[in-house]
């Protein structure tokens, strides 16, 4: 579904991703993890389109990403920290990003229902916590049933409640073909959710496979913690 | 409906019950009442109104711009993500918010106007020519804002070009030209004056405003020099269209600047 070629990316001294060779196929949750400033989030962007590699290329689908933005037609984003325009209720955030795809027929609402998010919707932005936010976003990642959904650390901000409710949604998703990618810290939820786990160090690709051999191969119960083992074996 | 439009629309919305854009009309509308019951006739209330106009436009716009767009940050992000070109994107940002606080800007000064009535003949022309230059300048600096809080990725950086260009444009240019013309007062200096003129927005939209109200001692050493070499309609002709000028060059550079960035 998604293919990376040795994909660069330098920000003035700093290299955050080193020539990144990756596969991402259809029907399958992948998870990039590492520590923090490994490239995660940069990986992710680049999927987006977001950000523009500086050598290699990104192809979606067979055809290599160019500039051209009508793949997203296909991709759903749910960021790390959303924020929406403060005046604006949450209602008509969603409405916007109907709006900007045409308002097609048969959006995914499920997730709206399963969060309860209703009687938040006719509030302005301003006035909802932060979980909420975090809500609205995982449900507007889902909306328009996309064949590939980016996550972000999704369920950073959520209560256990809403955290089941997205890892629920996630599984159901895949198991009708869709194509996820998503970015977490959390060891538990990378094995629940993931059938594969790509550990970023220092913008290069450490370890790519199950999410269980990860945690076999470093005894860890916490990525960072993973990381630390995996440094201190290749320092040895 | 065009992804640019849509974008205006809800960004449209959001301005129309931001508070900051409310205050901003109110000012308008509060300072104008007050300029109507001491000065009494609406083209002194026009006169008191033009420096108002050219320090504080400016000023508004291109901190309001700056702060706007780089708080929206995120939301710009998730807005890339979906299936629209970041030039729609682009001019949909900055035609909402240049066309909010333009729109507070006119609210603000054409309620007054409109209440207390002309008085003499003429003011509403000269009204006009206020409000143009108003919201030309709102449109100049709302890009300048664009341009900068695209280009600098640290907004403190970003908020600091913003203040620094407002005070080299507003304050300190016009005394840089008076040490200038007095330093060579003994050369023949029109034509360097006029030139220095058209590299200054506030400068323009100031010329524009005080040919029509026929002040030329008001003008500063540019204008005076600006009126003296072309007479009055040739003149804001050329001011008109330099302030043209003025708004597209920075729209342009911060669209480039848009399209390339990483987000």
């Amino acid at each position: 579904m998604i293919r990376l070629e040795g994909v660069c990316k330098r920000y003035g001294r700093l290299d955050v991703l080193k020539g990144i060779d990756l596969e991402f196929e259809a029907g399958t949750v992948t998870a990039v993890a590492g520590p923090n400033g490994s490239g995660k989030s940069t990986l992710l962007r680049i999927v987006l389109g977001l950000v523009r590699p500086d050598h290699g290329r990104v192809y979606f689908d067979g055809r290599p990403l160019n500039g051209d933005w009508r793949y997203r037609e296909r991709v759903g984003y749910m960021p790390q920290a959303p924020a929406f325009p403060e005046n604006l209720t949450g209602a008509e955030v969603l409405a916007l990003l109907k709006d900007l795809r045409g308002n097609p027929a048969g959006t995914d609402e499920e997730l709206l229902d399963a969060f309860a998010l209703a009687p938040e919707l006719d509030k302005p932005v301003r006035t909802l916590s932060t979980g909420t936010r975090q809500k609205v976003s995982a449900a507007a990642a889902f909306l328009f049933r996309p064949d590939v959904l980016v996550l972000d650390e999704p369920t950073a901000g959520l209560d256990p409640s809403a955290s089941a409710a997205l890892k629920d949604k996630i599984l159901r998703e895949k198991a009708a073909g869709r194509t996820f990618l998503l970015s977490s810290h959390i060891m538990s939820e990378l094995e629940e959710l993931s059938d594969r786990v790509v550990f970023l160090l220092d913008g290069a690709v450490r370890y790519a496979g199950p999410a269980l051999g990860l945690a076999a191969e470093t005894g860890q119960v916490n990525l960072e913690r993973a990381a630390a083992q995996l440094m201190r074996r290749e320092a040895s | 409906m065009n992804t640019a439009a849509k974008v205006v629309r809800y960004e449209l919305r959001d301005m129309v019950r931001s508070r900051w854009v409310l205050a901003y009309a109110l000012f308008f509308l509060g300072f104008c009442e007050l300029l109507f019951r001491t000065q009494g006739s609406g083209t002194r209330v026009l006169l008191s109104l033009v420096n108002v106009v050219l320090l504080l436009v400016p000023l508004v716009a291109i901190v309001f711009g700056t702060v706007y767009l780089y708080g929206s940050r995120a939301f710009i992000e998730l807005l890339l993500a979906q299936p629209l070109s970041r030039g729609r994107l682009f001019a949909g940002l900055y035609s909402g918010l240049a066309a909010s606080l333009a729109g507070a800007f006119l609210v603000g000064v054409g309620i007054p106007f409109a209440v207390h009535g002309a008085g003499e003949p003429g003011v509403y022309g000269t009204l006009l020519v206020l409000a143009l230059c108003g919201a030309l300048l709102t449109f100049v600096f709302t890009g300048l804002a664009f341009w900068i809080a695209t280009h600098f990725e640290d907004r403190l950086k970003g908020f600091g070009a913003a203040i620094l260009l407002w005070l080299a444009f507003a304050i300190v240019y016009d005394g840089v030209v008076l040490v200038v013309a007095g330093a060579f007062a003994d050369y023949p200096l029109e034509r360097a004056m006029i030139t220095l003129m058209l590299l200054n927005p506030v400068d323009l939209a100031r010329v524009l405003m005080l040919l029509r109200l026929d002040v030329a001692a008001l003008m500063g050493y540019t204008g005076a020099a600006f009126e003296r070499f072309f007479g009055s309609a040739a003149g804001a002709a050329l001011a008109l269209a330099a302030l043209l000028a003025w708004w597209a060059g920075p729209v342009a550079l911060g669209l480039r600047a848009f399209r390339r960035k990483d987000f």
